[in-house]
């Protein structure tokens, strides 16, 4: 009788050969790369506006943050950001205003009010208005809202003009500042609603049952267990909301009616957004007023980019002091 | 016990409530004319208003301050929700009702070439034919490259570089579409004198792509269960063969669900094109020479014009756009709901 075969064991260059590290080697570079790519493009953005920009400036016979027209092309360029600056931060803030409540009670909706078969079809109409294009809203807020917005203007301006920011327009309530606040909000309030939701859905159901248990009510449960663990990533996603509202070109530059004015009226046009500047004005402008552009599309990066920067400070700040 | 006996018994009734709700319309009727006013939205929310404040009463008055809080917060959390479908219905229904006259095989089949403003006819199939390769380019570029990006970041664990390129991620989100536009046109257009191109708006489309793609690629990859990638390395499986063959085809369905959000996202984008492509009114079939129009960017030019048959065309645009973002859309949820009854059947 034979002894059997000893089981043939394949060397162990074959299991894990030079070659196959040269290929991990490989790969793995090849992700790195692609990595590196997206810091490189990051950098090269903030670098290319930079240089584009200071040329721009220099020719600039005003100062770039105080002056309010912007006329680039004139025999003596002067061009400033004040009443863009303006515009951008003020129909951002309107927006902010009317979103945030009520994507927070839709947020809050989905994860604790609606029946737990729905809500995930209900996610999935607040994501489909996500869905729909910036300038499908532009063109539904100027040929649509406008109209039925100038009346409503109208009254509040009769019933209560005597608060400033609902003050005099000189009869003008076509396009006004509120109307770009309020598509802007509804374009950022499913953003801020399924940031929101996701953060919610994170809290623990044993803190929750905890208080029900304890004899609270729905809304008690969720002032005293599900929000508390929550604000970070609900300020968070308020900041990235902001952000989206700040950078938003086609809706605003379709429903405000510009001017070269800082005006605190918001039921009326005025002022102008740094992003529907830049759009409307491009194709008029040759390179010297494109360059003009830059440098104010340059201030508007360096403001998203300090507000995104600030919401990952938070998120990564509260996540940091839960860990410790 | 029953939680009938524990919590009192006393509530305030279904029938009561919606008898509440007719007293609301009645008071937010009254309130309307007396004002003057005959606006059926404004009439729905002074409805609503009043019907939030009267259930809180009736609840107040029969099972006390403590209900009555609870009842007027559930009644704010279904009314923001029902709020915000308001301008999803009327966006929606508005871009079918007016979009639809104009949308018919002329629009589909014709370009802009010598048409004016005010003329009746023209269409959008230069901007499709723009769209569809804009779109397919820049999503050649941006998946590559987010998804090996982000299986570094997910695989190589640590390092400088992980940090900064999950950082650069957070940031790339926050891009506005118009400053990702002025930077292909000083960098592609301008610097390296390229001129303006279908490419060119494909290049700012995938820098708006990648941070999406990235995203989501890290956190599908995250959820692989560790033991699986252990299990192959233990069976000497070398490492770039356990991602390419074990770790992303486990995560297929949640990774293609993302890059077709992140398609469909850009796919709607308008600003960059206006840098890159500038805007054409006939057929440029060819992405890398030459301005070429895409449908944002044409529906932003016909709204921009004066009379009605350019707001006629925009409309019709609009709901080609519209269709086209929301199939893109059903697509990715029907990728997603087949893949979690994959895993479902496997578990």
């Amino acid at each position: 009788m034979t002894a059997p075969a000893p089981p043939t064991v394949p060397p162990v260059s074959a299991i894990s050969g030079e070659s196959s590290r040269r290929a991990d080697r490989v790969f793995f570079a090849l992700t790195g790369t692609s990595g590196a790519l997206m810091v490189l493009t990051i950098i090269a953005i903030g670098i290319f506006l930079v240089l584009k920009a200071i040329p721009a400036l220099q020719h600039d016979t005003t100062s770039f943050f105080t002056t309010k027209v912007f006329l680039p092309e004139a025999a003596k360029p002067t061009f400033g950001i004040a009443v863009l600056v303006f515009g951008t931060v003020v129909t951002s803030l309107i927006a902010m205003v009317l979103a945030v409540p009520v994507a927070l009670g839709v947020a809050l909706f989905i994860t604790q009010y609606a029946p737990r078969k729905f809500a995930g079809l209900l996610g999935g109409l607040v994501d489909l208005l996500a869905a729909v294009p910036s300038v499908v809203y532009g063109l539904w807020g100027l040929a649509f809202l406008n109209a039925h917005l100038q009346v409503v203007n109208k009254s509040l301006n009769s019933t209560l003009g005597w608060i400033p920011i609902f003050g005099d327009t000189r009869g003008q309530y076509s396009k006004s500042i509120l109307l770009a606040g309020l598509v802007l909000a509804i374009m950022v309030l499913p953003i801020i609603a399924a940031l929101a939701r996701e953060v919610l859905l994170q809290v623990p159901s044993t803190l929750s049952e905890a208080a029900l248990a304890l004899g609270a009510t729905r809304w008690e449960t969720i002032r005293t267990a599900v929000l508390p663990p929550s604000w970070p990533g609900i300020v968070s996603a308020i900041m990235l909301g902001l952000g989206r509202a700040l950078g938003e070109t086609i809706a605003v530059a379709l429903v405000l009616g510009v001017s070269p004015e800082i005006t605190a009226h918001i039921l009326g046009p005025g002022s102008n957004s740094i992003a529907a500047n830049i759009a409307t004005k491009f194709s008029e402008y040759a390179d010297s007023g494109r360059g003009a552009l830059i440098a104010s599309g340059l201030v508007l990066f360096v403001i998203t980019f300090a507000v995104n920067a600030l919401a990952r400070l938070i998120v990564v700040r509260s996540a940091r002091r839960r860990l410790a | 016990m029953t939680p009938a006996e524990i919590r009192p018994t006393r509530s305030v009734s279904t029938l009561a409530l919606s008898g509440t709700g007719v007293l609301a319309a009645l008071v937010a009727a009254a309130v309307l004319s007396a004002t003057g006013s005959s606006s059926i939205g404004l009439l729905v929310l002074v409805t609503g208003l009043a019907y939030v404040a009267l259930a809180g009463l009736a609840v107040l008055a029969v099972q006390g301050r403590r209900a009555a809080i609870d009842r007027v917060f559930t009644s704010l959390a279904w009314g923001s929700f029902l709020l915000a479908m308001v301008p999803l219905v009327s966006v929606v229904s508005l871009v079918v009702r007016r979009g639809l006259p104009r949308f018919d095989a002329n629009f589909l089949s014709h370009s802009m070439r010598g048409i004016a403003g005010r003329d009746t006819n023209g269409g959008a199939y230069h901007a499709i034919i723009g769209t569809l390769e804009q779109v397919g380019l820049a999503s050649i570029i941006a998946i590559p490259i987010g998804l090996l990006a982000a299986v570094y970041v997910v695989e190589h664990g640590r390092g400088p570089l992980v940090s900064a390129v999950r950082f650069v991620t957070d940031v790339m989100t926050g891009v506005p579409s118009i400053v990702a536009g002025l930077f292909v046109f000083t960098f592609w257009v301008l610097a390296l004198g390229q001129g303006f191109s279908g490419f060119a708006a494909a290049l700012a489309l995938a820098i708006l792509m990648l941070p999406t793609v990235v995203r989501t690629t890290e956190v599908v990859l995250g959820l692989v269960p560790d033991s699986l990638r252990e299990a192959s390395l233990a069976l000497g499986v070398p490492r770039w063969k356990t991602v390419v063959r074990i770790v992303l085809p486990t995560a297929a369905s949640g990774i293609t669900t993302g890059i077709v959000l992140a398609i469909a996202r850009v796919t709607g984008e308008t600003a960059p094109l206006l840098l890159t492509a500038l805007n054409f009114d006939s057929i440029n079939a060819n992405p890398f020479k030459g301005q070429q129009a895409g449908l944002p960017s044409y529906v932003f030019a016909q709204a921009s014009q004066p009379g009605k048959p350019a707001l006629d065309r925009a409309w019709s645009g609009a709901l080609t756009l519209l269709l086209l973002v929301l199939l893109l859309n059903l697509a990715a949820r029907l990728l997603a709901s087949r893949g979690t009854r994959r895993t479902r059947l496997k578990g």
